[in-house]
C-alpha cells in the first residue's frame, strides 16, 4: 500500500520535473535567438531539413484529404440538393481545422521524431558534451536553430495543405463529381473569411509549430544517452506532440470560434 | 556550392508557402472583395430582421452592390437598426429606394434585396431608408395561416 503510493508520489514528482526542465530549457532557448540573425546559415540548412523535405508527404496527404472531403462532402451534401455548397465546406474544413491539425500531426511524424533522433543521437555520442568543453553554447549553436526552423516551417507548410487539398477538392467536385466550376468558387469565396477562418488558422499553425518543435528539441535534448534512450525519447515526441496539438486544437477552436 | 543548393531549396520552400497563402487569401476567401474598398452607408430601421447577419449582401435587382456593415438594436425606437455599406460607385439610388430582407434559396443565407423608388434626391452617407419590410419568420406564417384556417 505505502509502495503504491510511494511510486504514484516519485511519478508525480518526475513527471513536474520533466516539465519543469522542458521550460528552463525553451527560456534558455528564446534566450540564444539572437544566433538567428548573426548566423543565419545555420537556420537555413534547419529550415531545409525540416520543411522543405516535408514538402512531399505535405502535398501528397493535402492532395488526397482535399478529394476525400470533396467526395465525403458531396454525398453529404447532394441528399439536400446543396451539393453547389461543396466549394465551401472544403475549404471551411481545411483552413480552419484540417490544414493546421492534420500537417502538425505529418510534421511530428516526418520532422520532429527526425528532430529528436538526431539530437539524442548527439547527446549520446556526446558531440553535446564536446561542445560545451569547446566553449561553444550547444542552445545557440544546435537548438535555437532547429527551433526557429520547425517554427517558421510550419505555418508554410499548413498554407501549403491547405492550398493543395483545395486544389484537390476541386479535382474531385469539379472534375469528378460534376459540380459547377464556378459555384464552387464563388460559395467557397462567401463563406470563407481572410481575418476569421485563414487567419485563425495560421496562428493554429503558427502555435502547433511552436509546440511540436518545442517538445522534439526538447526530447532529443533529455533523452537517454542509450540507443533505447533514443527511440523512447522519438516515440515521446511523436505521442506527446499529437496529443499537445489536439488539446491546444481544441482550446483554440474554442477561443477563436466558439463565442461568435 | 553545397550552401547555394540550401538557399534555393529554401528560397523555393518559403516562395511556395507565401504562394499558398496567397492563393488562400484571392481564390478561397477573396480577401479583396472584403475590403469594399470606397463605400458609403445608410442606415434603415427593421421590425424584424430574422437570421440576417453583418457582412450579408446588399443587392439590388439581385446584382450585389454592398455589404451589412453593422446590425445594432435601438432601444428608443425598438427596432433593429442596420447598416448598410454600399460601394460608392452606385451612388444612384433614390431617397425612397426600399429595402426588404430575403432568403436566397429556401435555407439559404439572407441578404438585403434595395428596391430603388422614383425620387430625384439619391441617397448619401448617413441616411436613413425610410421604407423597409421584416425578414418572414416561418412561425408568424403558420400561425396566420392556422387562423386563417379556423376562420373558414
Amino acid at each position: 500500500m505505502t509502495d503504491s503510493i510511494a511510486a504514484l508520489g516519485r511519478t508525480t514528482i518526475n513527471a513536474l520535473t520533466v516539465f519543469g526542465r522542458a521550460f528552463i530549457f525553451l527560456i534558455r532557448m528564446l534566450a540564444s535567438l539572437d544566433i538567428v540573425f548573426r548566423r543565419f546559415g545555420l537556420t537555413l540548412v534547419q529550415v531545409y531539413s525540416v520543411g522543405v523535405r516535408s514538402l512531399l508527404i505535405i502535398v501528397v496527404s493535402g492532395l488526397f484529404v482535399g478529394m476525400v472531403l470533396a467526395y465525403q462532402g458531396y454525398i453529404t451534401l447532394v441528399n439536400f440538393g446543396a451539393a453547389e455548397a461543396l466549394g465551401g465546406v472544403v475549404a471551411l474544413s481545411l483552413v480552419r481545422e484540417l490544414g493546421p491539425v492534420v500537417t502538425a500531426l505529418l510534421f511530428a511524424g516526418r520532422a520532429g521524431s527526425a528532430l529528436t533522433a538526431e539530437l539524442g543521437l548527439m547527446k549520446t555520442t556526446e558531440q553535446l558534451s564536446a561542445m560545451e568543453m569547446m566553449a561553444v553554447n550547444p542552445y545557440r549553436r544546435i537548438f535555437a536553430p532547429r527551433f526557429v526552423a520547425g517554427f517558421l516551417s510550419m505555418p508554410l507548410l499548413a498554407a501549403i495543405f491547405s492550398a493543395v487539398g483545395v486544389m484537390g477538392g476541386y479535382l474531385v467536385g469539379v472534375g469528378l463529381l460534376g459540380v459547377d466550376s464556378g459555384a464552387y468558387f464563388s460559395q467557397m469565396q462567401s463563406v470563407t473569411d481572410w481575418n476569421e477562418d485563414v487567419l485563425s488558422g495560421v496562428i493554429k499553425s503558427i502555435v502547433f509549430g511552436f509546440v511540436v518543435t518545442w517538445i522534439a528539441v526538447f526530447q532529443g535534448f533529455n533523452a537517454q544517452p542509450t540507443s533505447e534512450g533514443i527511440s523512447r525519447a522519438t516515440t515521446q515526441t511523436v505521442v506527446v506532440s499529437s496529443l499537445a496539438v489536439l488539446g491546444l486544437d481544441f482550446i483554440l477552436t474554442g477561443l477563436m470560434f466558439g463565442a461568435g | 556550392m553545397k550552401v547555394r543548393f540550401f538557399e534555393l531549396a529554401v528560397g523555393v520552400f518559403v516562395l511556395l508557402g507565401i504562394g499558398a497563402l496567397f492563393y488562400l487569401a484571392v481564390q478561397v476567401s477573396n480577401v479583396t472583395d472584403y475590403h469594399d474598398r470606397d463605400t458609403y452607408t445608410v442606415s434603415g430601421y427593421f421590425d424584424n430582421i430574422g437570421g440576417l447577419k453583418t457582412r450579408a449582401p446588399v443587392t439590388v435587382s439581385g446584382v450585389r452592390i454592398g455589404r451589412v456593415a453593422d446590425i445594432r438594436y435601438d432601444p428608443e425606437r425598438f427596432r433593429a437598426e442596420v447598416t448598410l455599406a454600399i460601394r460608392s460607385e452606385h451612388d444612384y439610388l433614390p431617397m425612397d429606394t426600399q429595402a426588404a430582407i430575403h432568403t436566397a434559396g429556401l435555407l439559404g443565407e439572407q441578404y438585403i434585396a434595395l428596391e430603388p423608388g422614383g425620387d430625384y434626391d439619391t441617397l448619401q452617407e448617413g441616411d436613413e431608408l425610410m421604407f423597409t419590410q421584416s425578414a418572414l419568420v416561418l412561425e408568424n406564417l403558420i400561425g396566420r395561416f392556422m387562423t386563417n384556417m379556423g376562420s373558414d
